[in-house]
């Protein structure tokens, strides 16, 4: 089964993702990037590799991929 | 089937707001670049303002063109080069207000080339001041009061001119809102991409995007506004299909 992970680099804190995802898979963690933005946390168990967090962020953080 | 999405090697990191619309199109545009195998033959005439960030975010061969003059630049470039694969990226304060002559007249040529625009209903990079694109009663730095279009004439809707008044390949808008709006924008992407290659001619796509620091929103807020009061005056769908 595909998988969620996040690049937390890449990643701004917006938030979209955690609002469009349904399985309530992503967390805001309190991990400070290097540029000084809060990044985004992947929870595995409840994810199900649908991609919508792929497609909705603006800042390229996702990858879906096979476990 | 195991579902395998991964940003193209194309697309990197880009300098736009947390939540700004522009990283969705970039990484859109990466992708069908990729999958019509042109990563490597392709060349961006990229405009002023905040689609300057392309220069660090999209790894093809840049000019960057003088404001508003991206159409004439992409015009230059396809008649020296008419093998490659030539878009412009440019805001709607680029491509509009200030661009509109080399807009329009590559799209009277029907140049072929296809023509990226991101309205965001400001000037986003230098502040949020009030373009063309602004919405009637939208506050910005140069609308304090709200829009007045008796005063400033009314939001403009360059896709419908040109799909109505010339003879393009392809005209579109898309929106950077919803998933489902995002995967109907990429396919709007890719028709003009493939209508460029088939050599049918001009395509623009109009991509409604969210500026949530200019629009002093949060990013889930600005795609709320966007559907609730953008999108029902800026009509989403295709305007010239191919072949038509």
């Amino acid at each position: 089964m595909s998988k969620a992970t996040a690049d937390q680099e890449r990643c701004k804190g917006c938030g979209l993702c955690i609002a469009y995802c349904k399985k309530n898979a992503l967390e805001m963690s309190s991990h400070i990037n290097s540029r000084g933005y809060k990044s985004i946390r992947v929870l595995p168990d409840n994810c199900i590799g649908c991609g919508i967090c792929y497609t909705v962020c603006p800042d390229g953080v996702f990858t879906i991929a096979a476990e | 089937m195991a579902v395998e999405k991964r940003v193209p090697a194309l697309c990197n990191y880009a300098m736009f707001c947390a939540g700004c619309g522009h990283g969705v199109l970039l990484r859109l545009i990466c992708e069908c670049l990729e999958e019509l195998g042109q990563e490597k033959n392709t060349i961006a005439a990229i405009g002023v303002g905040c689609s300057c960030h392309l220069k660090s975010g999209i790894n093809v061969d840049l000019v960057q063109c003088p404001h508003g003059r991206a159409g004439a630049v992409a015009t230059g470039i396809r008649r020296a080069e008419p093998d490659k694969c030539v878009f412009t990226y440019q805001g709607d304060g680029d491509a509009y207000n200030i661009g509109i002559a080399e807009t329009l007249n590559a799209a009277y040529r029907n140049e072929n080339l296809c023509v990226f625009v991101v309205n965001n209903n400001n000037f986003g990079m230098t502040g949020g001041q009030m373009s063309w694109t602004t919405m009637e009663g939208q506050k910005t730095a140069t609308s304090p009061a709200g829009r007045d279009i008796a005063l400033t004439g009314a939001p403009i809707k360059v896709p419908e001119m040109i799909a109505h008044s010339f003879r393009p390949a392809y005209v579109a808008r898309g929106a950077v809102t919803t998933p489902a709006e995002i995967n109907r924008l990429k396919g709007y992407i890719k028709n003009a991409f493939q209508a460029q290659l088939n050599h049918e001619g001009y395509s623009m796509v109009e991509v409604l995007s969210t500026c949530p620091t200019n629009w002093g929103m949060e990013p889930l807020a600005a795609h709320q506004h966007l559907m609730e009061h953008v999108v029902p005056y800026y009509q989403l769908g295709e305007f010239k299909k191919r072949g038509e």
